[in-house]
């Protein structure tokens, strides 16, 4: 019934746009030794809360993650770039265990807390020091309040009384620039809030451990550029209590907010840094074709 | 962009109406309404008829007095013993058939393993979910007329044991409401998106805080449908009361422990009540089976209503 509409025209990719698969250890092995020194114990006069030492994790047979060793340290934010499928997500949730939830996974090297391997702890506890907000928000079907009381609460001690738990609630909402917004509203439904406030929420949730270590995987990429703003702020406002390692796919971000970025590639890590020396002098080849021309 | 070409068109505006579509598509079409409204009009009839006859025989009296023995079962007698014999017997089922349907469901969903295990529970469920409940019921008579089982009812003066009670009758009811439940449950369960019970882990949280904390919260409204469709089913249900709860006309306690006396004694429900009443049982009351009918599918609809509207609550408690 219809005219026949054209078709739209085949789209191809320019041969000279298509990316460059270049195996990481040639492209980087004249800058190897300077990166090696940058991760090395002792490079920073502050303090070290973890280290990542020659992990690797692999999903059955395929590596996903391969010998990085990376400090975590305290007052400064860690942001990890790199291609999608790199290893980002999969290095952050080692961090905390969480990849122990996926059975086909395997990990070699090790990772300490101020000194303890991770290994040592047990899980709840690790998690409670090393909290981590995903790149969904993901608030529990419950009210504001139960999101953030749920993350205090003890497992064994006896239930603390709602009097107890309603300053650490605060606090904790206060800590993610959210008590403005939701404190009058503790009991409504955290699935109604904005997904801008959902993922304060969950910073919130996050922050009411009291953790040693904070984990983001792009806590902005569902957001608005408003709510990124928003949260952006909080980062470097929560860099004074809290280490922080953020994933994201926005150099603009990382250069925002990081005080170190390290790039992964292939599962390795090809370049770290601070903001400036990797974003200004890139010391591998594969980090200059990657963040080069984003600051031009 | 081609409508505009063609001017006899323009001012159409919704192009997609029933009449443009296949004959074949008119007639799905209109035959799905016609069910539809069929179905009402059968619902409705229902309500009008049993309506029209019980508030023509229903009284107060009727439901406040018992059964009594007389030669003329329409003068004698109201039906409060069956009544209250409903309510335990449904109140007993669901009591035991909601942790059954929710643990398994919690445990198929969320551990599932071994998994042939798993599979084996859940073809398992399905077969007493289409078990016909007389026989659940002779099977229960027979499974607890065993020595073991005394406890559970009365024993004859032979020694025999009966096996007739609320206790027995409510354990077999039970079976009739898990499936449902467990259905719901897992469903309930299953809805809830990895990312929340990842995010719980990542709190410190072990599984089981995580799984009474969360998971069934967020499918209590599951867990409420199965449960008031189970509670449905048992309310409704003749065979196993003739068969494990004896169809007497008052509750006949054994004992004389105050509850367990009644639990471990036989009595009778309003399903019961109707079929005995009916034309088609002895009593042959049935104006009284009219009016104990009317007052079950009350008792039934407002139950469901009930429990719409509390998973309605709670559902708007969390999202
Ligand atoms: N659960 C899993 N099972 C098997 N393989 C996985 C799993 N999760 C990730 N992988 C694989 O591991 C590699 C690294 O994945 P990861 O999610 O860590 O990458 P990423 O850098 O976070 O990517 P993105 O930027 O797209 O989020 C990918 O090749 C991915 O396919
Ligand atoms: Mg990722």
């Amino acid at each position: 019934m219809n005219s026949p509409t054209p078709l739209p025209p085949i789209k191809r990719i320019d041969p000279s746009r298509a990316p460059k698969v270049v195996d990481p250890r040639h492209d980087s092995l004249g800058a190897a030794d300077a990166i090696a020194a940058a991760v090395a114990p002792g490079s920073s006069e502050r303090v070290e809360r973890m280290r990542i030492d020659d992990l690797s994790i692999a999903y059955g047979t395929k590596p996903a993650v391969r010998n990085v060793t990376l400090p975590v340290r305290e007052g400064e934010v860690l942001a990890l770039i790199g291609p999608s499928g790199c290893g980002k997500t999969t290095l952050l949730r080692s961090l905390n265990r969480l990849t122990e939830l996926t059975d086909t996974a395997v990990a070699t090297g090790s990772i300490t807390l101020d000194g303890q391997n991770i290994h040592a702890l047990e899980a709840t506890d690790l998690r409670r020091r090393v909290s981590m907000v995903f790149q969904q928000p993901n608030p529990f079907p419950m009210s504001i309040f139960e999101n953030v009381a749920y993350a205090i609460r003890e497992q064994a001690a006896r239930r603390p009384s709602k009097s107890t738990l309603a300053p650490l609630v605060r606090e904790a909402l206060e800590d993610a620039g959210l008590w403005d917004e939701v404190g009058d509203n503790l009991d409504h439904p955290a699935l109604r809030l904005s997904g801008g406030q959902q993922q304060r929420l969950c910073i919130a949730r996050a922050l009411a451990s009291k953790p040693d270590v904070l984990l983001m995987d792009e806590p902005c990429s569902a957001l608005d550029p408003k709510s990124t703003e928003i949260i952006e702020e909080l980062i470097t406002r929560l860099r004074e209590k809290v280490a922080i390692v953020i994933v994201t796919h926005n150099l603009q971000q990382a250069h925002r907010v990081g005080d170190n970025v390290a790039f992964m590639y292939l599962g390795e890590l090809v370049e770290y840094g601070t903001v400036d020396q990797v974003f200004n002098a890139p010391r591998a080849e594969r980090t200059q074709d990657y963040v080069g021309g984003v600051f031009g | 962009m081609s409508t505009s070409s063609r001017p006899d068109v323009v001012h159409r505006r919704g192009k997609d109406t029933v009449k443009s579509w296949p004959l074949a598509d008119r007639i799905a079409y209109y035959a799905c309404w016609a069910v539809g409204i069929g179905l009402c009009l059968v619902a409705a009839s229902l309500i009008l008829f049993m309506l029209n006859k019980g508030l023509q025989y229903v009284s107060l009296d009727l439901i406040f007095s018992n059964p009594a023995v007389g030669s003329d079962q329409s003068q004698t007698g109201g039906f409060l013993a069956p009544l209250l014999g409903t309510f335990i017997l449904t109140l007993l089922g669901t009591i035991i058939a909601i942790p059954l349907g929710v643990g398994t469901a919690v445990w198929i969903v969320e551990y599932g393993r071994p998994a042939r295990l798993a599979r084996a529970v859940e073809s398992g469920i399905e077969v007493v979910a289409g078990t016909p409940s007389i026989v659940l019921g002779i099977f229960g008579l027979l499974l607890f007329s065993n020595g073991i089982f005394a406890f559970m009812s009365f024993r004859a003066l032979g020694g025999a044991v009966g096996g007739r009670s609320f206790l027995t009758a409510g354990v077999m009811m039970s079976f009739i409401a898990l499936p449902l439940i467990f259905t719901s449950t897992r469903e309930a369960l299953q809805q809830v998106p990895a990312q929340v019970r990842e995010a719980s882990y990542a709190l410190g949280k072990t599984k089981w805080s995580t799984i009474r904390k969360v998971l069934i919260p967020t499918a209590r409204p599951g867990i409420l449908t199965g449960t008031a469709l189970g509670m449905g089913r048992i309310a409704g249900d003749t065979a196993i009361v003739v068969i494990l709860l004896g169809a007497t006309m008052q509750i006949e306690k054994v004992g004389s422990a105050p509850l367990v006396s009644t639990l471990r004694g036989s009595g009778s429900t309003l399903t019961s009540y109707v079929y005995n009443n009916s034309p088609a049982g002895e009593g042959n009351a049935p104006q009284k089976a009219y009016a104990a009918a009317f007052v079950l599918l009350l008792l039934v609809l407002a139950l469901n209503f009930g429990i719409d509207l509390l998973s309605r609550r709670t559902k708007k408690e969390i999202v």
